[in-house]
């Protein structure tokens, strides 16, 4: 029986079905190849005979300002960086406590659960870049003892408050995701809400919110350009500076360029996640 | 070890349900509920679906709040609201029509999870009851795979092993085979009737007459959230003085 199945010669229609389906996946590529050349060259046309094109290359295009506007923006761009490494994990912590502070039923920590509500209804609310100004200028005002007077430090500070309310209702959709069977299946062997959460729910939510946990985090890497706003040296402040002494707006290019940079491979690991746990659902559903 | 359970001399009663009651809104599931069930006892619960067997099991366990009625077990009432419902359970095993395993952990790990947290045994010592147990369910060789690898019947059997692994005074068993094709329900049929004869005592809800007459000790059926009738299996099964206990059977054989 085994033998007969290793020794399969396609037959002759499943060769032909083969030639066929190449024939069709050929003409498939051809038809994408020439819309997104005629799609391309239109835009292209569009925009070079635009009235304004020849200044616009001046202002935008220019090689000499990009080359000289180079270090300063990437000096700027070790800034977003670091505001960004250093924000994660703080904003991951924050988000899952809080999201956990809001699942729990104990009625001593019913102040716990209403601050966890509070908090994520009100640094929700806040833009984030008015967060920014609120604690880059009022806090220094306060002239509190122990309390870093670094603008960028008090910025980072509003991205992981105003980040950590997202990620907090992510993983909230993420717990309450788990099927209340799972929580019964605890119950029943004894566990405490505590252990069941810990044991059981936690790691089953955890895996499910990464893919919309990574989009957030694409998103921050950008919003850390908010803390420019109040005058700290992060990329797109350093490209303004420059634009503004030299009336040339190619440095923005330049720093929009960065930003692609990093944030596209998050962007595709995101997409591949994603895809992953759909096939995985999919796969283990009954 | 009673060859014949349903000979056993009644023993002290394990188990008392008086007058239970559990409704929800305008829906009555539960009504003037009794039932008492002794160590070593194998009650069937029979009956249409929506008749409440699961919704009188998911009360026994405490995982639904009963609206009136008292649940004794061991001596204690556990439906009183101040008892720890956790030391209850921790006492009882339960096992669900969908098996519940979960997913993210290995079959061992699901096995010797309430052992080591909930009873405070060490890892070494739950592993090895866990492996122990898996291999006389027939499980060899599938502790370190992971629940989503295994058959339904397979699955089923690991949540069997994980509701035997606490030592419970009384095991719980919801519709069991209901969820696994034709083929697989033998085998997990073949566990219980090793528990049953090993002495566990359950109570099992069950649409599988044949299986029910061969291992109850009691059967009663329930119809509308009443128990109807009660007895041996040999009275409710083969000479019913019900007539909807009747039209039931008529129905189901």
């Amino acid at each position: 029986m085994t033998a007969a199945r290793q020794g399969w010669t396609p037959s002759e229609r499943q060769l032909e079905r083969q030639a066929v389906r190449r024939r069709l996946r050929l003409r498939s590529a051809l038809v994408a190849t020439l819309a997104t050349v005629v799609v391309v060259g239109l835009l292209v046309v569009v925009v070079t005979s635009s009235p304004g094109w020849p200044t616009f290359k001046e202002t935008f295009l220019s090689w000499d300002d990009a080359r000289a506007a180079l270090p300063t923006i990437w000096e700027g761009f070790g800034k977003n960086v670091l505001m960004f490494l250093v924000a994660e994990p703080l904003i991951l912590v924050l988000g899952a406590l809080v999201a956990i502070a809001r699942s729990t039923h104990a009625p001593a920590l019913f102040p716990v659960r209403a601050l966890a509500v509070v908090y994520t209804d009100v640094f929700r609310g806040i833009p984030t870049i008015l967060l920014v100004f609120v604690f880059c200028f009022g806090v220094p005002a306060l002239q509190l003892q122990g309390v870093t007077n670094s603008l960028m430090w008090l910025g980072v500070t509003a991205l992981v408050l105003s980040y950590g309310a997202y990620v907090a209702e992510v993983f909230r959709a993420g717990i309450e995701s788990v099927h209340p069977s799972q929580v019964a299946s605890a119950d029943a062997l004894g566990l405490s809400s505590t252990q069941s959460m810990r044991y059981v729910v936690l790691p089953q939510a955890v895996r499910r919110v990464v893919p919309p946990l990574l989009n957030d985090f694409v998103s921050l890497q950008k919003d850390t350009a908010l803390i420019g706003a109040v005058g700290v040296f992060e990329a797109l402040f350093a490209a303004r500076d420059y634009a503004n002494f030299n009336f040339n707006y190619t440095p923005y290019l330049v720093t929009a360029v960065f930003f692609i940079v990093l944030t596209v491979p998050l962007a595709r690991f995101t997409d591949w996640l994603g895809r992953r746990y759909a096939r995985r659902e999919r796969a283990g559903a009954r | 070890m009673t060859a014949t359970p349903s000979h056993a001399a009644p023993g002290p009663a394990l188990l008392r349900v008086t007058g239970l009651r559990k409704a929800y809104g305008p829906k009555v599931v539960l009504h003037d509920v009794d039932l008492t069930v002794a160590r070593h006892d194998v009650v069937c619960l029979i009956g249409a679906s929506g008749s409440g067997k699961s919704t009188l099991l998911r009360c026994l366990n405490l995982l639904e709040p009963v609206d009136d009625g008292e649940i004794w077990f061991q001596g204690d009432e556990v439906t009183d609201p101040r008892v720890d419902a956790r030391r209850v359970r921790a006492r009882m095993g339960m096992v669900f029509q969908s098996f519940n395993l979960f997913p993210h952990m290995t079959v061992l790990d699901n096995v010797t999870l309430a052992p080591r947290k909930v009873h405070g045994l060490a890892r070494d010592a739950a592993d090895q009851r866990a492996r122990d147990l898996l291999d006389r369910f027939g499980l060899v060789g599938k502790a370190d795979e992971h629940p989503d690898r295994l058959s339904g019947g397979q699955q089923q059997r690991v949540a069997m092993v994980r509701a035997l692994a606490t030592e419970p005074e009384l095991v719980l068993l919801d519709e069991v085979t209901s969820a696994l094709d034709p083929e697989l329900v033998g085998e997990v049929l073949d566990i219980i009737r090793d528990m049953a004869e090993a002495g566990t005592t359950l109570v099992l809800a069950t649409h599988e007459m044949a299986f029910a007459r061969e291992v109850a000790s009691t059967v009663c059926f329930l119809d509308d959230g009443v128990i109807l009738e009660q007895g041996p299996p040999e009275q409710v099964l083969v000479d019913p003085t019900q007539e909807r206990t009747r039209q039931f059977l008529r129905r189901v054989l």
